[in-house]
């Protein structure tokens, strides 16, 4: 049983900062090459297998667009 | 297929909280104004006080701030948001009553305000964020701007010689006889957040016991007036502005 996480990011809210991959413990975060539709590159899980489900990421986003699952599977 | 086992409602453990409204924040990539936003709503959910909070936003970036937030709010003059605070306070000693201010609007135009409603010891809390620059009319220089730091009015660094040195508000608030907790966080990592997000929930529950003033400095970013990326400037921050402001309770009475 290992403690696995997923995150949901609400990409057209997206700005791109960046502060949730400096955040990140498990550089499961990495900005887009594309766009969205307001010119940002935004975030998204670029190593899914590697959360943990900490919820660092949406506690440091400023705009709030992600949200975190939890489960021991 | 494991991911979608994982994605259900029960395993959910963070959202966006229910009181910040569904519209887009007018703020840069990065700026801690969201973050402190967040922190904010999620305070005022937990203590489920939303009925009962009335907030005072400031004139400055976070002008909008009643757009965010679904509580009651009024708009103040520049500087002059404790002065409404005392005002709604007093008509309502029930509510829970919040000022929500930066530092050109705090500790410039609006010192006198902020002096005299905390030496009154008003019940109220205060929400003071310093990023070392005014940040909504192009970067000039602010009280709390560091010495030797480069802004559009200090071309060459400031120099205390021409215009003094940074003004350390909190720490002055906090030897007035009214203030019961005087405090200086940060938002730029999470542990930074969940500290801060304690102060919040401290200071409001500080409001029932009718003691005096609550004094929260966030000391922010500012990515675009310092000119930097989001996360360059949180780095920044770490390393010039936390010798100037230490981070940590300067006043705890409650």
């Amino acid at each position: 049983m290992a403690v696995k996480g997923v995150i949901e990011v609400e990409v057209e809210l997206c700005k791109g900062c960046g502060v949730c991959i400096d955040n990140c413990p498990t550089e499961t975060i990495a900005l887009s090459k594309s766009v969205n539709g307001r010119g940002y590159n935004f975030a998204y899980p670029e190593n899914p297998e590697s959360c943990t489900g900490c919820t660092n990421c949406a506690i440091v986003c400023p705009d709030t667009v992600i949200t975190v699952y939890r489960a021991k599977v | 297929m494991e991911q979608n086992i994982i994605k259900q409602e029960k395993n959910k453990v963070y959202q966006k909280s229910k009181l910040l409204i569904d519209r887009v924040m007018h703020y840069c990539p990065g700026c801690s104004h969201g973050t402190v936003h967040k922190i904010l709503a999620e305070t005022i959910e937990e203590l489920g006080i939303q009925e009962k909070t009335i907030g005072i936003s400031p004139v400055g970036c976070a002008v909008l701030l009643y757009e965010y937030i679904d509580i009651d709010w009024q708009e103040a003059a520049h500087g002059r948001a404790p002065a409404l605070a005392t005002a709604v306070k007093r008509l309502y000693p029930d509510k829970y009553v919040f000022t929500y201010q930066g530092d050109g609007d705090l500790a410039s135009i609006g010192t006198g305000e902020i002096i005299h409603a905390c030496n009154r010891g008003e019940n109220i809390t205060v929400i003071f964020i310093n990023n070392a620059i005014y940040g909504m009319t192009g970067g000039q220089m602010a009280p709390t701007t560091l010495e030797g730091m480069q802004t559009s009015t200090t071309p060459r660094g400031r120099s205390h010689i021409e215009t003094g040195f940074p003004i350390k508000i909190t720490e002055m608030i906090a030897m007035l006889p009214g203030v019961v907790y005087a405090t200086r966080q940060s938002v730029d990592t999470a542990s930074a957040v969940r500290k801060t997000k304690k102060a919040f929930l401290k200071a409001f529950k500080s409001q029932e016991l009718k003691k005096g003033t609550s004094f929260i400095e966030i000391v922010s970013t500012c990515n675009s007036g310092w000119k930097m990326t989001p996360v360059e400037a949180n780095h920044w921050m770490r390393e010039n502005m936390f010798p100037v402001f230490p981070v940590g309770d300067i006043k705890d009475l409650i």
